[in-house]
């Protein structure tokens, strides 16, 4: 499988899919898309990266084992059910903030960084099966 | 809280868990001195019990309550009364003094401090038991006093006997208490009551009930294997593995007492009935007599007294078995004049072993010059044992013959009983009080004198107040005994006590023939031990052996199981889920012939039949296929298609879903087949292809009719309704799966995403894991789908 053409093309590949993951959980609270889906675009893009040029880039590329950014992201989503608690809500009742920078209105919201936290479990988790097994084959 | 008053029983019963918090640090800085600082703590318990026993005699109950978990209604609520403040003295008062013995017992041991915090654990879980009004807190303490027992059983971890008498004890006490679960549940159900004291002021209500003798048996399951009544009373002698203090605390005076304890609070709600007064005497008697006999037999001074002890507890439960007004007072006073007694008989037993380096009494013997106070402690607790005046187990076995003597029915097998009992005791009081120092002296292994303060001080105490609570007999009953007997029966009791026979009758003349009986015996100790030696060994099986082949039997019930559902070949596992799966979708439509309708032939477009056939093209490419990795992407073809399906028909998120993981799943499976060296080709028998083929057609059938079914139902739009209505004006989001996701059923997302990365973890594990003979096992040529799995499964094995 490792042909030029594909070794060539497969950084730029993964690194659009990545791109086009993050647009994709961003976009989802109001567009089909969301942290599970853009989790598994990027887990794609990873896996495709490493069939071209081998594990080792991968883990390089992305600095931390892929269980520890699932453990981040598990983390994240639990820690983003918590500031309701603050405002005497029950746990993981949603919270916004507007904020405007640059003339533009962002909003802010738990249910957001809880979407990033479901995101990072599944590029972590599904990542780590696949280099998982890429990296049996080469040994 | 205040910190005095019937309020501060919270503190009280948390300060010896709080004690064996600090106990290590203590008895690291102080070495075995450390005793006399956290003996302290059992002694102010004492002091806030003694306070309140005062008002219990004068008729107050108190039942202070904490909040616990309000939620699921439970409370720390404490119920005192007559019984549980007779049971909180004893506790605490003799736990004072087992704190003290075990500095002077364990001196040097290298996890002395350990022994204290365990020691501690106990008597606040023990302090909990007798104390506790909720049912459920109850059970809490109860079983908390079986892990405590377990840990100081197994304090000697290192030897094989001691393990195996710790996890004896707990298979034994903690099954029972699973029991007495049960029972409580049942009771809570019967009565409505979560509170002892609720429960206790609903009158006939239990006994009435149809549930009765159910609710009857499970709390005997709990309070006969506690309390060690045969047939399970071979977990307590064992238990003698543990270090004295703990025997002598823990297996004597108070936790096997806790089903004694049980038995005497549930009396007035479940005594009194013809299967009460039936079984209870049955085994208790039963109990009595073979724990003599087998004391009889031993010559170790721990095991006679350990079986004297399931004795004492048989005669116990008979007693309050009888539910006679007169046998109760003997039985509050036995229970009594016992914990003293025993406690400083156990104590006395473990001083000689300390410090004559052996307890066997056949190699004991003239030590009185050597240890005089330890004689002189020994004789007073055998006496009161033995029931000779003036000591309070004198009084008891008055009192108890007067209650069983002439009551009609079985009073008198009762009574007969209770005279071999008695004077069976008398003959091994005799022989552990007089046998070591008395006679000849024997050179013991180690070089014999009196021990150190701390070791003497309980036994001098508990012996002597076994005569001055006689002595003051009067007092005895009316704050002590009185309102315990009061509690047992449920009803305000005076007791009158009397160190001297008020009247010359029955109980004196079966005291005296007791002790005629006792002494005879005792002159032939030797050849009665012979002889029940002799019996034992003609028997040759019992309930210890029993234990030890319900155990192996379970073990090997287990294995076979094991070996018959986890036979570790993933083909078996796949073809059973599948076909279990089949057959639950199909059984139940074949039996009632609620098979959906057929439906019409929908009015597809063009391009939507062209997307059906692309997913039927692909099944038939599946099934064609020449190679493995073929019929594996060939699957992914179906797999789009139907991600188009969802697409067509309004379900983008789905959709783009289904996309990724069907690439994914491609690309995962791909992989594992590569990786996996298995043959490219499959090469099935046809057999096996025509029995796999039938049962992925009838689960696929199961499913399709399944979800045809489900469709036929009228649509219920509610929840859609209400998610369309409420996710942009509540969650600001316009996709409502999304928003569904992260936000209304945000939890439940939060639990998936663990199980996602568990899975992960487990996978990554599996993966990582080498197989133990690489290459060895290369596939042969009756290769079937499912083996990659199976090839993992054994890499991974």
């Amino acid at each position: 499988m490792r042909t030029v053409i594909f070794r060539t093309i497969a950084p730029y590949l993964a690194a659009l899919m990545v791109l086009f993951s993050i647009f994709v959980l961003l976009r989802g609270h109001n567009e089909p898309g969301g942290g599970f889906i853009g989790g598994l675009i990027a887990a794609s893009a990873f896996a495709i990266y490493g069939i071209a040029c081998g594990v080792a880039a991968v883990r390089r590329a992305i600095s931390f084992h892929p269980m520890t950014i699932s453990g981040f992201g598990l983390f994240l989503a639990t820690v983003s059910g918590l500031p309701s608690l603050f405002v005497s809500q029950p746990f993981m009742t949603s919270q916004w903030l507007y904020i405007h920078a640059f003339g533009v209105e962002v909003p802010l919201s738990t249910p957001m960084f809880f979407d990033i936290g479901v995101y990072f479990v599944v590029v972590g988790a599904i990542g780590s099966i696949a280099l998982g097994l890429e990296e049996r084959e080469s040994d | 809280m205040p910190l005095f008053g019937p309020e501060a029983t919270l503190f009280a019963v948390l300060a010896p868990f709080v004690a064996a918090i600090f106990a290590p640090a203590v008895t690291r800085h102080l070495k075995h001195n450390a005793a006399w600082v956290l003996a302290i703590v059992p002694a102010v318990v004492f002091l806030h019990f003694a306070g309140l026993a005062g008002l219990v005699a004068q008729g107050a109950v108190f039942a202070p309550s904490t909040d616990w978990a309000p939620s699921y209604g439970l409370t720390l609520s404490f119920y005192i009364d007559g019984l549980s403040s007779l049971f909180a003295l004893l506790i605490s008062g003799i736990g004072t003094f087992i704190v003290l013995y075990s500095g002077g017992y364990l001196k040097g041991h290298p996890h002395q401090g350990r022994f204290f915090s365990f020691i501690f654990m106990f008597m606040g879980s023990m302090l909990g038991l007798v104390t506790a009004d909720n049912l459920i807190t109850l059970f809490v303490f109860w079983e908390l006093t079986s892990i405590t027992s377990f840990l100081l059983i197994g304090f000697d971890h290192l030897r094989m006997a001691s393990r195996r008498a710790a996890l004896q004890a707990l298979v034994v006490t903690g099954g029972g208490g699973l029991a007495l679960l049960a029972g409580f549940l049942l009771i809570m159900g019967l009565t409505g009551e979560a509170n002892m004291s609720a429960v206790l002021a609903s009158g006939d209500l239990l006994r009435e009930s149809g549930a009765y003798p159910v609710v009857f048996l499970l709390v005997l399951g709990g309070a006969f294997t506690k309390s060690a009544q045969f047939p399970f009373h071979f977990w307590l002698p064992n238990a003698m593995e543990a270090p004295t203090p703990v025997s002598a605390y823990l297996h004597s005076a108070t936790m096997v007492k806790a089903g004694v304890y049980l038995l005497m609070r549930v009396q007035p709600v479940l005594g009194d009935t013809e299967l009460w007064t039936f079984v209870l005497p049955l085994f208790g008697g039963t109990t009595l007599i073979v724990g003599t006999l087998l004391a009889v037999r031993q010559t170790d001074l721990k095991l006679m007294l350990a079986y004297t002890t399931v004795a004492s507890l048989g005669l116990l439960v008979m007693l309050t078995g009888t539910s006679i007004d007169k046998a109760i007072e003997g039985a509050a006073l036995y229970l009594f004049a016992h914990s003293l007694f025993k406690g400083a008989l156990f104590m006395v037993a473990g001083t000689i072993d300390h410090e004559a380096g052996t307890r066997d009494i056949t190699r004991l013997g003239g030590l009185r010059k050597a240890m005089p106070i330890t004689f002189a402690a020994a004789c007073l607790a055998g006496l009161s044992m033995s029931g000779l005046p003036p000591f309070i187990g004198f009084i008891a076995k008055e009192y108890l013959y007067e209650g069983i003597w002439g009551e009609g029915g079985a009073s008198a097998l009762l009574t007969a009983t209770a005279v071999v009992g008695n004077a069976l005791m008398l003959v091994i009081a005799a022989a552990v009080a007089l046998r070591p120092f008395t006679g000849v002296k024997v050179e013991t292994p180690k070089h014999a004198h009196e021990g150190p303060i701390l070791l003497i001080a309980g036994p001098v105490v508990l012996s002597i107040l076994g005569l001055l609570f006689a002595l003051t007999a009067h007092w005895t009953g009316e704050t002590l005994i009185g309102p315990t007997v009061g509690s047992i029966l449920g009803e305000a009791h005076a007791l009158n006590l009397h160190l001297m026979p008020t009247h010359i009758g029955a109980p004196l003349f079966l005291s005296l023939i007791t002790i005629a009986l006792g002494v005879a015996l005792y002159l032939r100790l030797d050849a009665l031990r012979h002889a029940m030696f002799r019996l034992l060994q003609a028997i040759g099986w019992g309930p210890d052996k029993g234990f030890d082949q319900a155990i192996a039997g379970i073990v090997s019930l287990s294995t076979g199981v094991t070996r018959i559902v986890q036979g570790g070949r993933l083909q078996v596992y796949l073809v059973l889920t599948f076909a279990v799966t089949a057959l639950a979708l199909l059984v139940p439509p074949a039996l009632t012939g609620s098979w959906p309708q057929v439906p019409s032939v929908p009015d597809f477009r063009f391009y939507e039949w062209t997307v059906l056939a692309i997913a039927a093209a692909g099944l038939v490419a599946v099934l064609t296929a020449r190679t493995r990795l073929t019929a594996i992407v060939s699957l992914g073809i179906q797999g789009f298609a139907v991600a188009l399906i969802f697409m067509l028909f309004g379900a983008p998120d789905l959709s783009f879903t289904q996309f990724m993981v069907e690439t994914l799943s491609v690309v995962i499976l791909a992989l594992v087949m590569t990786r996996l060296n298995l043959a490219p080709r499959d090469h099935r028998r046809v057999v096996h292809r025509v029995f796999d083929g039938a049962i992925a057609i009838a689960i696929g059938f199961g499913f399709g009719a399944l979800l045809m079914q489900i469709t036929e139902l009228p649509f219920d739009s509610k929840l859609s309704d209400f998610f369309a209505e409420y996710s942009r004006a509540i969650a600001h989001g316009r996709n409502i799966v999304n928003v569904i996701i992260v936000d209304f059923r945000g939890f439940d997302t939060l639990g998936e995403i663990s199980v996602v990365m568990v899975t992960g973890l487990a996978v990554l594990a599996l993966i990582r894991v080498r197989p133990r003979r690489q290459r060895e096992d290369v596939a042969p040529a009756t290769e079937q789908p499912v083996k990659p799995a199976i090839k993992h499964k054994e890499a991974a094995s």
